[in-house]
């Protein structure tokens, strides 16, 4: 498939990219890249996980060298070799992953992306104005440690904004706001638009490109595959254009086999022992076989410090978790995965996998009950094999299981993490963000595996930001907010808005103040 | 009774001083995310080129401590060469510089072993010396110390005040967002490591022409070790390090007029007493686990590979 050529323009094209290539050891994840991005335009970028849009979004910014091609400023051949070049140009971005320093306060960041004079009291004052003024507000004197990830995104977003970017790239920044968050930067956004900014906009979300994007180019496996006006298509066909086939419904039949509870918490309390931490109070659930249970709210709330007091990295008190039967409190993580328990963490870099590892070796680390192990010693064969099945029965795009883990896009890994796990069999599996900048098809297949696997008896927890997709899997969702847990209600007994109005409104409680002390 | 006290805190900013320069560069360095435990090893060579720089030129301790930084400074530079060009062990790299440095060190000073120096006379600063108690222990001292309290403000503006400041945390934070703002990383990283090489340098000229001003081997005695601890049980925080210093130097001075008055300890216990007693209290400040989080740089000690 060839590219097409670039729409017509009238007047002069801000950024042109012409034939960028970049290859990383085990692909190409640029192939021959053409782009035209106008004074004014906001111009999508789609594709499924890999398909090279954040290495793309990286060449322009400067973070990352392309091995070939040209970029066209303003209508001037330019090189771009860092991101200082890229700023003094008028070039900014909100990155995929975060780039704020969490020690430092609200404005400290902010006052460091921007040059002229120091002045930090007068900037507090107008960060405070502006984030007001585009809807999404922020207290300047916070420090980013203390915020949730939606605050911490806002934090990006206007800091972006306050450089007067003449080209905006944002890569998938709304996987983490609230619905009205959105609302409001998408105005923002078509406001810079009408002013002559031009926005790289990124995201999985197609509905919200439908709404905001005047031009979309779809990206897969690293070339240009084509363009289109969002506005005319539908999600579906959108989706179409992306995987190349129709996008797949989840099922959830109904549970036939007995049901009992295989995982309760009972009172869970805990302290944080991390600074930055929520603290858990007086939380109960209970997770039966055949069920898909769902968590709400918004991370920052006790997530991080509910999945640790679950998977067993920080024990509690004995009776206060139990697995099929048995309090498993006290037990640490491996202890808990011995008795059936599989856990899949919100970060798969560094705690869902290592980032220096070969997939086959990750694999080993929690599916060496798999008899990947004999006598103490490994059995490389097995694990390569293992991985391999993983990687054949998930779908993972990747270079085969030697790759290294830190080598594969976000929805790529996660992919091959939610496999590993599944394919150990357990009796409860407790899984965090799972779809989580996994692009539409790949959602939609791990969503339906999650359901598949409590259909066969296991129980099944799911803590996730993504409303739309707990009520599509889920049959029990409860909301998570500072730290205490509501009681799960059946799916039709609630709706999105009530779950929202219980994030929102528990939202509002303070913060532990003991995180103060610098 | 202030007839007594009077030399015993005068003669622990004095023994602060050393310390206070040392562990200011040191301090700096690893807000910048690089730990250097070559503190010991700079201070020594700082000590050596100082006290030779005063002997040969007959310059006295002005001579010698600029001696002293430009050595030090020579020696960071090999550190910086090796663990952010080269991207090498830092904690091997800062021992390597340290047991390098006692053996340069001990090389160079064997031709200075008799020699003795005039040190530096004590300097009443007019109007601030006459306040009681006060004026005699802060400002009846010598131009070194003076020298260290300038540093010290110095530094302490700067990491709270300015925007070079927050750049440092923010590059021993996360040199990866550094990175992506567009700061020079590297740049900041040299220089925080050269000025704390300067600095260490300046504590061991301080040592060898001022404090005790004739050449001794070793003669800084653990106190670069002590420096290192300092930084870390002060949360990187100029202010704490700064009032460990001044233990650590009452201590010193302490156990100097307890053997004089003939107290029944082991004169070897007595004169690890100044290292307990800080290590000691720092440990028991330093408990808040949340303190330690919140100023500790995230990147300390790990190289900075752009690009990966
Ligand atoms: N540092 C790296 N080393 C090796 N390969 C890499 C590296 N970074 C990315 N890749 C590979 O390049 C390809 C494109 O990755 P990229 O991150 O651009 O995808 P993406 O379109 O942004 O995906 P996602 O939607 O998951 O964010 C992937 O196959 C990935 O495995
Ligand atoms: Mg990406």
């Amino acid at each position: 498939m060839n590219p097409e050529p670039p729409i017509p323009l009238h007047g002069e094209p801000r950024l042109q990219l012409l034939h960028i290539s970049k290859r990383y050891p085990s692909v190409l994840a640029n192939d021959d890249v053409s782009l035209v991005v106008r004074p004014g335009e906001i111009h999508a970028v789609l594709g499924e996980n890999g398909a090279g849009k954040s290495t793309l979004m990286k060449v322009i910014y400067g973070a990352v060298k392309a091995d070939m091609g040209e970029i066209m400023w303003n209508g001037r051949q330019v090189d771009i070799p860092d991101p200082a070049a890229a700023r003094a140009l008028g070039i900014g971005m909100v990155f995929q992953h975060f780039s704020l320093f969490e020690t430092l306060t609200v404005v400290e960041n902010i006052a460091l992306s921007l040059g002229g004079e120091f002045d930090l009291a007068s900037l507090a004052i107008k960060v405070s104005e502006v984030s007001k003024r585009y809807g999404l507000p922020l207290d300047p004197l916070r420090h980013v440690y203390s915020l949730s990830v939606g605050e911490r995104q806002r934090v990006e977003i206007v800091r972006c904004l306050l450089q007067n970017p003449q080209l905006l790239i944002l890569d998938e920044p709304t996987s983490v706001l609230t619905p009205q968050a959105v609302r409001k930067l998408f105005e923002t956004l078509r406001q810079l638009a009408s002013e002559g900014v031009s926005i790289l906009y990124i995201s999985h979300k197609l509905d919200e490109i439908r709404e905001l994007c005047e031009r979309a180019t779809v990206m897969r496996g690293g070339r240009v595959t084509g363009e289109a006006n969002p506005r005319q298509e539908s999600s579906a066909s959108l989706a179409r254009m992306m995987i190349g086939r129709e996008l797949p419904h989840c099922e959830a039949p109904v549970f036939e086999g007995e049901r009992k509870p295989l995982l309760e918490i009972r009172a869970l309390s805990r302290e944080p022992d991390d600074a930055f931490g929520t603290r858990l109070s007086d939380i109960a659930l209970t997770v039966h076989s055949g069920e898909v249970v769902g968590i709400a709210g918004i991370s920052g709330n006790g997530q991080a410090e509910l999945l640790a007091a679950l998977s067993g990295e920080t024990p509690v008190a004995r009776e206060m978790v139990q697995l099929c039967g048995e309090a498993v409190g006290h037990r640490d993580a491996g202890a808990r995965r011995d008795r059936g328990l599989s856990f899949v963490p919100e970060e798969r870099l560094g705690r869902g996998a290592v980032p220096a590892m070969s997939l086959a070796d990750n694999a080993l680390l929690t599916a060496h009950r798999q008899d990947l192990v004999r006598h103490g010693l490994r059995r490389f064969a097995a694990a390569r094999d293992f991985a391999q099945r993983c990687i054949e029965r998930f779908d993972v795009r990747c270079g085969g299981a030697a790759a290294q883990a830190r080598s594969l896009s976000g929805g790529n890994l996660q992919k091959f993490i939610v496999g590993r796990e599944i394919m150990q069999t357990p009796k409860v599996m407790i899984v965090a963000q799972p779809t989580w900048g996994v692009d539409v098809g790949a959602s939609a297949f791990l969503r339906q595996t999650l359901i598949d696997l409590s259909r066969s008896g296991v129980g099944v927890l799911v803590i996730s930001e993504e409303l739309e997709e707990l009520f599509e899997i889920c049959d029990r969702i409860a909301v998570l907010a500072g730290g205490r847990l509501s009681p799960a209600v059946p799916r039709e007994q609630t709706n999105a808005e009530a779950i929202g109005l219980a994030m929102s409104g528990l939202f509002a409680q303070p913060t532990p103040e003991s995180t103060h002390a610098a | 009774m202030i007839e007594v006290l009077i030399p015993i805190l005068a003669g622990t900013l004095a023994a602060a001083t050393p310390l206070i320069y040392a562990g200011l560069g040191e301090l700096v360095a690893e807000r910048s995310g690089v730990i250097n435990l070559g503190v010991e090893g700079m201070m020594l060579i700082g000590a050596v080129a100082g006290f030779a720089a005063a002997v040969e030129t007959g310059g006295g301790a002005g001579v010698g401590f600029l001696a002293g930084a430009a050595a030090g400074t020579l020696a960071a530079l090999c550190f910086a060469v090796i663990t952010l060009s080269l991207a090498a062990n830092q904690s091997a790299a800062g021992l390597a510089l340290t047991i390098f440095g006692i053996g340069l060190s001990a090389f160079i000073g064997q031709h200075y072993v008799s020699h003795s120096l005039p040190g530096l006379k004590p300097v009443a600063l007019p109007l601030l010396s006459s306040i009681p108690l006060i004026g005699p222990v802060f400002f009846k001292q010598d131009m070194g110390v003076y020298l260290s309290f300038v540093f010290f403000g110095i530094v302490w503006w700067v990491l709270a005040k300015t925007k070079l400041g927050l750049m440092l945390r923010a590059v021993g934070e996360s040199p990866e967002s550094a990175h992506a703002l567009g700061f020079p990383v590297f740049a900041i990283r040299y220089g925080a490591v050269l000025f704390g090489g300067a600095m260490a340098g300046i504590a061991g000229a301080y040592l060898s022409t001022v404090y005790t001003p004739l050449w001794v081997q070793n003669m800084s005695a653990g106190r670069g070790w002590i420096a290192v601890a300092l930084v870390v049980f002060a949360t990187w925080k100029p202010g704490r390090l700064l009032l460990g210093a001044w233990l650590f130097g009452g201590v010193t001075i302490l156990q100097f007029h307890a053997q004089a008055l003939g107290v029944r300890l082991p004169s070897q216990l007595l004169s690890a007493l100044p290292y307990i007693a800080t290590i000691v209290v720092l440990v028991l400040i330093s408990r808040d686990r949340k303190l330690l989080q919140l100023n500790l740089p995230a990147s300390l000690g790990k190289s900075f590979v752009p690009g990966r």
